[in-house]
């Protein structure tokens, strides 16, 4: 996302020039950093397409929990099974009724989203630290729920899926063709949760967050709207699990132990809670920073791990677009002076 | 012929036999080896859930390091890459392929989990990297003909079950048996073993079973079902847990069965001790390792040099944790293979040599105790011998068997 505002800003130096007006630089801007992004895989090895792929499916997962934690102020320790939610939904819907891998984002998208409107219900009376301890309540029993409905389930021994192939007209491989269905479904997600949040549904989950009675007293359904939020947090992180089952090509209940929950609140406070960006660098530092750990050090690596985290949020308490994202908008302002009266 | 052409003759068939000396002086090599390194690619849960297991990995590791040491493999030093895959399969799958695409690893060895080689299983061998000597018992993994790059090691489940089958139709022909077993594959691949080692008894034979759930909080309801059936025989296929309550209820409501205990909940600290010592007396169960903790080895040269393995290499290590005896024995058997490829480090050389390990002995596994492969069967460890808890420990009787398995 640093990316994008860098080359934005750049463009917007230029736009000064070129006299055509900030919006349609915008346009441009954001063209350019989604062509970037398709561009990408194609200059690098497989490995690097899945790991992007990776951060692409966990920033979409976190970018759920942003709208519910960071907008909404709802705390949750249990994504982690909304994620498992969904990548079930798939991974059953591919092995046993052979539906293809891209039909299985839509019904994943509505279970998740059922599942989060049932789980916000009791949620709504609960808050703070209570409502973390409930949703912590999903993350814990989501694995051995799992392995309870093992005719569903597979049980212990999970589910294996065939992985999608790409069209052959395209002529491009596996992995960099998963890359760019990610690549779209993140877009789509960033584009559905900008326009959510900077409209009235946004406004409303800012002033819950801030002021509960007060946002009541302006006439806001306190209740509806933080039911609503939870079903639209976990669609989100739901249709971010079915896309990891797509792409692992494998689903079982160790895959969604209580540290994914974990991960994803983490990724959330480190990119920025209460941004859309930050979710992106939230993906980045979960699939990277554990490897980079253990690449410092064998004996320690959660101390190298917890570290990071210390001094990220030392350095930048509202996370990295939260605590950047100003400086960046400043710097742009000072960069066009003449753009003040506007 | 003229001299002229003789002379050329002479000297191109010199040429040839040089060159061929010299390719052959260089050896072949697949990604990751080389004239001086063998890259080996591995993934251990050293946290999470079953960071318990990650102490076999370190023995390895530590195994290739005193290797390196002592110069390595035909001058060829080992670098084993062992990643934490904190037992999460999407995790194992991200890192073994870093292993094979970003590492370039020769082959894995000794993977952990059934879950973490399920995720990965396809992968390896739509890619032909080797994937030797896998950490899980499961039945699945010994099958050749779809996934001819795929060798586990462990005795699997059924081939246990075989050995108690055998057992039972030797000594107790007469024998009316109950299964209590886990519901999930680990279970069912003991309640298959048994069967298939029964044979046309089977049916006979079996006279009850009974399943349990891990999310059950007790097993005492299923074992007051299986006394009622009349049973004479039971066999409990079980986790330490649900193993300490079979054997715990069976003795309070009286029942005297003869009773079978699977490997995998057999321990004396985890299982016996939890049950109660004295209500576990007649157990029986079966093993293939040297417990390092039986002062019947302690004098033996074999034992000896594995101690120093452990005092020079392996600190951080317990002397008495089977788990590096595991770790040990995996380690030299793959140093065996790789001793077998010679200077010819393909995958395929590879495959091949460990496909056909013969009468391999290891030093702490039970005497008589031979690692076979063959290109039709991949699980080298079929022997094991049974053992009887005395109310302290076990006691092994009786002769090493093998389970053919399933």
């Amino acid at each position: 996302m640093t990316k994008n505002s860098v080359i934005a800003t750049d463009l917007l130096a230029a736009g000064r020039y070129a006299g055509v007006n900030i919006d349609a630089w915008r346009w441009i801007g954001a063209l350019a950093v989604t062509a970037l992004a398709a561009a990408l895989p194609f200059t690098l090895s497989n490995y690097h397409v899945f790991e992007l792929t990776l951060v692409m499916i966990y920033a979409i997962a976190v970018l759920g929990l942003n709208i519910l934690t960071g907008y909404n102020g709802q705390i949750s320790l249990g994504h982690g099974g909304f994620f498992a939610a969904g990548a079930y939904t798939a991974a059953i819907l591919m092995h046993r009724y052979g539906v293809p891998y891209w039909a299985t984002i839509p019904p994943a998208a509505v279970i998740c989203f059922g599942l989060g409107v049932l789980f916000g219900l009791p949620a709504l009376r609960f808050e703070g630290p209570y409502l973390a301890l409930v949703t912590l309540a999903m993350a814990f029993a989501m694995p051995q729920l799992l392995k309870y409905f093992d005719t569903w389930t597979g049980g212990q021994q999970g589910i294996n899926l065939i992985k999608p192939l790409p069209p052959p007209e395209l002529g491009i491989d596996r992995d960099r063709w998963l890359y760019l269905v990610v690549l779209v479904v993140l877009l789509l997600a960033m584009r559905v949760a900008a326009n959510l949040l900077h409209g009235r549904t946004g406004r409303a989950f800012v002033a819950i967050r801030d002021h509960p009675i007060a946002a009541a007293a302006m006439g806001i359904h306190t209740a509806r709207y933080k039911t609503v939020a939870f079903g639209i947090s976990t669609l989100f992180t739901g249709v971010a699990g079915a896309l990891s089952a797509i792409v692992i090509g494998f689903v079982a209940p160790e895959s969604f132990g209580l540290f994914l929950s974990l991960s994803f609140l983490v990724g959330s406070a480190i990119g920025g809670i209460a941004t859309i960006g930050g979710a992106i660098v939230g993906g980045f530092f979960i699939e990277f920073v554990p490897n980079f750990a253990s690449d410092i050090s064998d004996a320690a690596p959660w101390a190298i791990y917890g570290l990071a985290m210390l001094l990220l949020m030392y350095a930048m308490p509202r996370g990295v677009v939260g605590s950047l994202g100003p400086l960046v908008a400043q710097l742009v302002r000072q960069m066009l002076p003449h753009r003040a009266e506007k | 012929m003229t001299v002229k052409q003789t002379i050329v003759t002479g000297l191109s068939a010199a040429g040839l036999m040089l060159v061929a000396g010299l390719a052959y002086a260089a050896g072949q090599y697949g990604p990751g080896a080389s004239e001086s390194e063998i890259k080996i690619g591995n993934t251990m849960p050293y946290s999470g859930p079953a960071s318990s297991y990650g102490i076999i990995g370190k023995a390895e590791a530590a195994y290739f390091d005193m290797i390196n040491k002592q110069g390595g493999i035909n001058g060829r030093k080992i670098t084993f890459i062992s990643r934490d895959d904190s037992y999460s399969p999407p995790k194992t799958v991200e890192l073994v392929r870093q292993l094979v695409e970003q590492d370039q690893v020769l082959l894995l060895f000794s993977t952990l989990g059934t879950p973490p080689n399920m995720a990965i299983h396809a992968y390896v061998n739509e890619n032909k990297v080797p994937h030797l000597f896998l950490a899980t018992g499961a039945d699945q993994w010994n099958d050749p003909k779809r996934f001819p790059w795929t060798v586990m090691w462990l005795p699997s489940y059924s081939i246990e079950s075989h050995i108690y089958a055998h057992y039972i139709l030797k000594n107790l022909p007469n024998a009316k048996i109950a299964v209590l077993y886990q519901n999930d594959d680990f279970g069912k691949d003991y309640l298959n073993g048994l069967r298939d080692g029964l044979g046309d008894m089977a049916a006979k034979m079996i006279v009850a079973t009974q399943s349990y759930e891990t999310t059950d909080p007790t097993v005492d309801s299923q074992i007051v079902a299986l006394q009622g059936s009349g049973a004479d025989v039971l066999l409990t296929v079980a986790i330490p847990k649900f193993a300490a309550q079979s054997i715990r209820k069976v003795y309070d409501i009286g029942w005297k069965p003869t009773h079978f205990l699977s490997s995998v909940g057999n321990g004396v600290g985890t299982t016996m001790k939890s049950a109660g010592m004295e209500k576990g007396i007649g157990v029986i169960s079966a093993t293939y390792l040297k417990d390092p903790t039986d002062p019947q080895w302690q004098d033996t040269p074999e034992y000896k040099e594995w101690l120093a393995f452990m005092n020079d290499h392996n600190l951080s290590a317990s002397i008495a944790d089977a788990q590096s005896v595991v770790g040990y024995s995996y380690a030299q058997t793959m140093v065996a293979v790789l001793k077998a490829c010679g200077d010819n480090l393909t995958r395929e050389n590879i495959m091949k040599q460990a496909a056909s390990i013969h009468d391999l002995k290891l030093p702490m596994l039970l005497p008589g105790v031979t690692l076979n492969t063959s290109p039709d069967d991949f699980d080298p460890v079929k022997q094991m011998q049974l053992m009887k808890f005395d109310g302290t420990t076990w006691r092994r009787f009786g002769d090493l068997i093998s389970g053919a398995g399933s």
